[in-house]
């Protein structure tokens, strides 16, 4: 089926999330779309799979003909079909009660047909499974291709895949791409949406790559990875000149630590950090850097190693005592996980300070909140709720919920979706904390952000992590290959 | 002008109207005259002093189940099972009358005490829903129903098995206790003036709990970002199982009320239904502590007041329950079209 998007607008609220996006699939293709997080290519696909809907003027063309869809049973009708990264099953049922879901057409489902139908596609593409099993028992990769047979039985000539290599093994990557490879034969397109440079390069005819909401170039092999980078992550802006405060002592020190979960095992990861120093961790969203945050703030616990605060034992402890030993952690979910929508700023910088007794000194509480406004810079005021506030406004607020002394300090985007102002100034009160002798471990897709407040990047790729990587001397593109998964050594252990 | 404080209280104004208006249709397709049913519930509840009096006795077990409700409320958790907490509160007083039923002690010591036991008794019995949610992860919606069965079955084991009557056990409850063991009343009325201020006292502290407290501010961050205020470092766990033995402890003390200050023995229905009217307090007064007064009066008359019907009308006393059901819908749906409008706007 051709494919054809023509001027793909989407805004979220002030977001323009896909700047007049146009594209030409034309059938029998694989199309590969690159971008980094946040680059546009999950609400691209989601408008062409009816998840939502893009703003008028927008036009979706399949074989020639207009279409409209509103929905992902529209999609589906007109013959999209899309396999997300999470698989949208349904565990607890059978895996032909999954087969059968989505299907329309009668009150009572034909069990025999869709059995019949199941094996002889399971068949066509050497998959094996018993229909009478249960999902819960299936592997990721296992679940990908009953969702691949599920979309094809009912119809799709096209087919999106976001991120599909995550979380499968080697092998059922490999039995993936063969299945996919012999699609395009039937006149099937393939839509692969992926970070990862190397499967991209492997499997497709042509390739796109969004970056900030725009189509920012087009390529056909033989692929030029370094192009390919550069359009990813584009051209450096300076952000001034980098800083550096005067290295201590260390403050936490991680041996051999191990940390898995349903997708990743993260395996002996080796680390020491010194008061003063700034550690950014890279990688593409769900390489592994989320649970090694969360694993240094005591919110995940390691399945095997130590770890160590200024020479305290903290392995397996709560997050509650990493807290009171001067870990604090900010999230990147403000709303959800970092701030209490309903409250106050006065009750939040109220509830930090760990409040002792029983009476809440209002007056206090009021003049600390004027105080932190003021020194933070939040527009609000200290009655304001949080979610009132803007997401700068909100990102500041956190900051500003910051105990005073601390030893390690740990970042989600930090500066996630703020102008360079903002980013500057939050860079401005951390880099303060580094003096005072906090160490500083952050999170971020953004490359520069990275290089230029960094003293040392670890980076994540599929649960491997790389060696500390001087920030001082390493470029946008060297890391951009990196998290593309290109350079890595074959057995890449964890030696950071 | 239909944002802020006005614009909700005309929202609020216009749900009462619509509820009245509801309740009228239901009346006029009966064939009764709304405008005299109305008329009755009001000489009923308010006509006269005696009548006042058995408002006010409604009005204390339900305002001190609605002061418990604010405190679960505010930590996020629906405590469907305060109606069993009040049956074990009453079960628990009962219990320790019977203990110095012969003793010398002083009645005023030995009521305290009582009173006391109630209290403990619905706090423990509100920890086991709260301890099913957090260590075996039973939604306290579904734990605290069950429980409300169990509470139930108990009361009846209680009155026909060990706590039986003299001769015969009968459904008119356990053998009433002496005068002595019960809360003073008021000379000609019904009403303990004791058992009032208990009431009152109950919500003041929840008021201040929830208005002035460090306490407070922690529950109300549990209740609305559990996440967040785990990693702000309040132990929340913690925080939810106190909240359920607070709220225990007030419908304990409502329990208890029925006990020494009504009934003066167990009956099967010790509860009344209280623990779900205060529920719907609760929801009508979106959880405001300085609203509960006004409202669990008014919900009280609303009782009292229904029970002429019968008598004059020849209507079914549970009208009063049809406009509390029916008010604390317009009231939800009123709210949610104003948030709608408000967001339009």
């Amino acid at each position: 089926m051709n494919v054809e998007l023509k001027n793909i607008h989407k805004h979220f609220g002030k977001t323009h999330a896909n700047k007049g996006i146009n594209l030409a699939i034309p059938s029998g293709t694989i199309q590969g779309v690159l971008g980094e997080n946040g680059a546009g290519k999950s609400t691209l696909m989601k408008i062409l799979s009816g998840f939502i809907q893009a703003d008028s003027g927008s036009q979706i063309i399949l074989d020639g003909k207009p279409v409209i869809i509103h929905s992902p049973a529209d999609a589906i009708h007109v013959g999209v079909g899309m396999l997300h990264q999470d698989p949208l099953d349904f565990p607890p049922m059978r895996v032909l009660d999954n087969f059968l879901l989505g299907r329309s057409g009668g009150l009572f489902p034909n069990r025999k047909e869709a059995a019949q139908n199941f094996n002889l596609l399971a068949r066509e593409f050497d998959f094996s499974f018993d229909p009478e099993t249960y999902v819960d028992t299936l592997t990721v990769g296992e679940r990908q291709q009953l969702e691949i047979m599920r979309l094809l039985w009912l119809g799709a000539r096209v087919l999106i895949l976001d991120e599909p290599t995550t979380g499968i093994s080697a092998s059922q990557k490999a039995k993936l791409f063969a299945t996919l490879k012999k699609l395009p034969e039937q006149g099937m397109t393939i839509i692969f949406v992926s970070h990862k440079l190397e499967d991209v390069e492997n499997l497709c005819d042509q390739v796109a790559v969004l970056r900030a909401g725009e189509l920012v170039g087009e390529m056909k092999p033989p692929f030029n990875t370094s192009k390919l980078v550069e359009m990813m992550f584009g051209k450096a802006i300076t952000l001034g000149a980098r800083q550096t405060a005067e290295v201590g002592g260390t403050v936490l020190s991680l041996n051999n630590i191990s940390l898995e979960d349903a997708r990743l095992k993260i395996k002996d990861v080796n680390l020491d950090l010194r008061a003063g120093e700034v550690i950014g961790l890279a990688g593409l969203e769900g390489s592994g850097q989320g649970m090694f945050i969360r694993a240094c703030s005591g919110l995940v616990r390691p399945v095997g190693g130590k770890v160590q605060l200024k020479g305290q034992d903290l392995t397996g402890k709560s997050y509650h005592t990493f807290k009171a030993a001067g870990v604090n952690f900010l999230p990147a979910a403000r709303l959800e996980e970092g701030l209490v929508p309903g409250l106050s700023l006065t009750d939040h910088f109220v509830l930090a300070e760990q409040p002792k007794g029983i009476f809440i000194d209002r007056v206090a509480g009021e003049k600390l909140a004027e105080d932190r406004i003021q020194s933070f810079n939040i527009r609000g005021t200290p009655l304001s709720t949080v979610e009132s506030l803007s997401g700068g406004n909100q990102q500041r607020a956190e900051l500003a919920l910051l105990q005073t002394p601390l030893s390690l300090i740990l970042l989600e985007h930090p500066t996630r979706g703020l102008d360079i102002e903002s980013v500057i100034y939050i860079w401005a009160k951390l880099k303060e904390r580094c003096r005072q002798g906090a160490a500083i471990i952050f999170i971020s897709s953004d490359l520069e952000e990275i290089l230029q407040y960094s003293d040392r990047v670890l980076v994540f790729f599929s649960g491997k992590v790389s060696p500390p990587i001087d920030a001082a001397v390493t470029s946008v593109e060297q890391l951009g290959q990196l998290i593309g998964g290109k350079g890595w050594p074959e057995k890449g252990g964890g030696h950071a | 002008m239909l944002k802020g404080r006005a614009g909700s209280i005309a929202f609020q104004l216009l749900a009462f109207v619509l509820a009245l208006g509801f309740v009228s249709l239901i009346l006029l397709s009966a064939g009764a005259s709304p405008m005299e049913a109305y008329k009755n519930m009001l000489t009923g509840s308010i006509g006269s002093m005696r009548k006042f009096a058995e408002v006010l006795v409604t009005f204390v077990p339900l305002l001190l189940v609605t002061a418990g409700l604010l405190i679960t409320f505010s930590a996020g958790l629906w405590n469907i099972g305060v109606e069993g907490q009040i049956v074990i509160g009453a079960i628990s007083t009962v219990g320790v009358l019977r203990i110095f039923v012969d003793s010398t002690l002083p009645p005023a010591l030995i009521i305290m005490l009582a009173i006391f036991g109630g209290m403990i008794g619905g706090a423990l019995w509100a920890s086991l829903a709260g301890m099913l949610k957090t260590f075996g992860g039973v939604n306290e919606i579904f734990g605290g129903l069950g429980l409300n069965f169990v509470s139930t079955a108990l009361t009846l084991y209680l009155i026909f098995g060990p706590w039986k009557r003299e001769g015969v056990a009968s459904m008119s409850g356990t053998e009433p206790f002496p005068d002595h063991f019960a809360l003073p009343q008021v000379p000609e009325l019904r009403i303990s003036l004791w058992a009032l201020g208990i009431a009152l006292t109950g919500i003041v502290i929840v008021y201040f709990i929830l208005q002035g407290t460090y306490f407070g501010l922690k529950l109300k961050a549990v209740g609305k970002n559990f996440r967040a205020a785990y990693l702000l470092g309040i132990p929340t766990w913690q925080y939810s199982m106190y909240s359920f033995l607070i709220c225990g402890a007030l419908a304990g003390a409502a329990g208890a009320m029925q006990v020494t200050a009504v009934y003066h023995r167990l009956i099967p229905s010790i509860s009344s239904g209280y623990g779900y009217l205060g529920l719907m307090v609760a929801m009508l007064i979106n959880y405001q502590a300085v609203w509960a007064i006004p409202v669990a009066l008014f919900f009280a008359a609303l009782n009292i007041g229904s029970i002429q019907l019968p008598i004059v009308m020849k209507l079914d006393s549970s009208l009063a329950g049809v406009l509390q059901g029916v008010l604390v819908l317009f009231v939800l749906l009123m709210e949610g079209a104003r948030q709608k409008f408000v967001k339009k706007a």
